[in-house]
């Protein structure tokens, strides 16, 4: 048996996104940018897709830049507020302390720049309010950056409350839509959204494609310098299959969002009900507000790689945030925020479901994780010194 | 998972000696919860022989196999053989673990060692400290 449950991680392609790519890694094959019919062909392509795609969001084709993911379009998109801020003196930049590596990384870069970085504390259920936001603007902020919703928590921030505060006060609003995009409504306009970032390959679509939404007016800069592609605003000949492949996944998973949202709560809900049933375990981030497809639980006493290398043996493919996992020293930056202390984060599983698991999948994974944090319990020291009393439990 | 060696694998899914040892003769614990990873070691010594020893682990992988695969080594040896016990040697018996994944087979040396030396001090035999580690720390 094989269950993936690491749809936040990447999903699989629909079948109508590879259909949509096929022709244009076969026949159609032109450059965009050739004045002849070959390239035209492709042209038309592009335009049908960003038009599409431009439709669903609620904004112009032209306010979209194509990107190599979701990485690029954070990347840029910050850096392009950065120096806009700059050029009238502001360099004070907005964000939470939950955000992607690749929000958070450039912004520790512009701060050895010189910028100043507000990183906004996360409550422990994983969500920031507008009025820490509100609280934090200056005079001399530039951007606000929150995500839609978290990696790897799930939680879905209030991000049309904080787009209108920022828009009141004159400041740029960012936000990292990765984990949304096709699971949660985007409407670019009434969320008040003045950047946005997507990243096919979250929502069934292919790897190594995105896209930048900018509000016109807002000037863009370049990361990569080339040709009059996306208007100037990223060279390089378009990955044209891939951009046909985002779009058709973003129209399917936009157009069966409800039914898919619907069926996706009801595994997660059965799924958060089961693990908690595992005594000293805790839900990571809000139960509500949160993904239809997230569940994040820590297990006190066991080491998250571990429990991942066993379920991986039942056929279970999760994730976590323990140090081990991550590569580097520390449990993951998004559980620490929330205020889990690390030896209670390096015990963490994620589970991101998709709409090919099942019920009976859902039951075996309860089983399975239930069956495997008993064991690692079983062999763990720590485990024997809060069950024999030595060590107090942290999770109740 | 190709990030292990099947060995690793091995001793992970199916950890030898693993459990406690009522009244050890020596007992030795390394890491910290904070770093993710803690090992204790129990040791029944005999006539300077080792002739039972357990482990408990809170950790990854490799962190239980190196546990197991120390402990195998030691089994039925006399403590001075093991303490030349080395991380490096775990590690190569283990056909190898991941670079960032060494630090696993230095606990479980320091594991062992810190049984021995707990060993000695129970039972008031002098001992060349400069032999034993202090304590295993990780950064935090």
């Amino acid at each position: 048996m094989h269950i993936y449950a690491d749809n936040a991680a990447t999903t699989k392609m629909s079948s109508t996104s590879i259909n949509a790519m096929l022709p244009y890694l076969d026949n159609i094959y032109g450059n965009p940018s050739s004045l002849h019919s070959a390239g035209q062909k492709a042209n038309e392509a592009l335009c049908a897709a960003r038009s599409k795609i431009a439709e669903i969001i609620n904004c112009s084709p032209n306010e979209i830049i194509f990107t190599s993911g979701g990485s690029e379009a954070d990347n840029q998109a910050i850096i392009s507020a950065a120096k806009l801020g700059a050029a009238k003196g502001k360099k004070h930049i907005i964000s939470t302390a939950f955000e992607h590596h690749a929000v958070l990384h450039t912004l520790k870069k512009l701060e050895s720049e010189g910028y100043e970085i507000t990183l906004l504390d996360v409550h422990e259920n994983g969500l920031i309010t507008p009025n820490q936001v509100n609280d934090a603007i200056r005079e001399d902020t530039c951007l606000v950056t929150v995500m839609y919703a978290n990696n790897e928590i799930g939680t879905i921030q209030p991000i049309a409350e904080i787009g209108e505060i920022c828009r009141q006060k004159g400041v740029l609003f960012h936000t990292d839509a990765v984990q949304a995009a096709g699971h949660l409504p985007i409407d670019v306009k009434n969320q008040n959204i003045d950047m946005l970032s997507l990243s096919a390959h979250k929502f069934n679509g292919p790897k190594g494609v995105g896209l930048l939404y900018a509000k016109r007016g807002i000037r863009i800069s370049n990361l990569i310098e080339g040709g009059a592609q996306e208007r100037g605003k990223r060279g390089g000949t378009e990955n044209i299959p891939a951009i046909m492949g985002m779009a058709a996944a973003l129209e399917e998973s936009c157009t069966h969002m409800e039914e898919t949202s619907a069926y996706l709560t009801k595994l997660r809900d059965k799924l958060i009900l089961g693990l908690s049933k595992i005594p000293h375990s805790v839900l990571n981030g809000d139960k509500n507000s949160r993904l239809p497809n997230n569940v994040n639980f820590c297990f006190e006493g066991i080491e998250g790689e571990s429990l991942l290398l066993l379920l991986d043996d039942k056929g279970i493919y999760a994730s976590s945030g323990s140090a081990c996992t991550s590569g580097s020293l520390d449990p993951s930056h998004v559980l620490l925020s929330i205020g889990r202390p690390h030896e209670i984060a390096h015990g963490s599983l994620r589970l991101s479901l998709s709409k090919e698991n099942t019920e009976e999948e859902v039951d075996y994974i309860i089983e399975s994780v239930s069956e495997v944090v008993s064991y690692l319990r079983s062999i763990s020291p720590v485990w024997r010194n809060l069950t024999e009393g030595k060590q107090k439990f942290i999770i109740k | 998972m190709a990030l292990y060696s099947e060995k690793v694998m091995d001793h992970f899914r199916n950890p030898r000696n693993i459990g406690v040892i009522e009244n050890a003769d020596g007992i030795g614990e390394v890491g910290n919860a904070k770093c993710g990873d803690i090992m204790k070691i129990y040791l029944k010594i005999d006539n300077n022989i080792i002739t039972d020893v357990k482990f408990e682990t809170f950790g990854c992988g490799s962190a239980i196999a190196s546990s197991s695969m120390a402990t195998e080594m030691i089994k039925g040896k006399s403590i001075d053989d093991a303490l030349t016990l080395t991380n490096k040697a775990v590690a190569e018996a283990l056909d190898g673990l991941p670079a960032h994944k060494m630090h696993c087979s230095v606990l479980a040396e320091e594991a062992i060692k810190l049984a021995l030396k707990d060993y000695y001090e129970k039972n008031g035999i002098s001992y060349d400290h400069s032999k034993f580690p202090e304590c295993s720390c990780c950064e935090h």
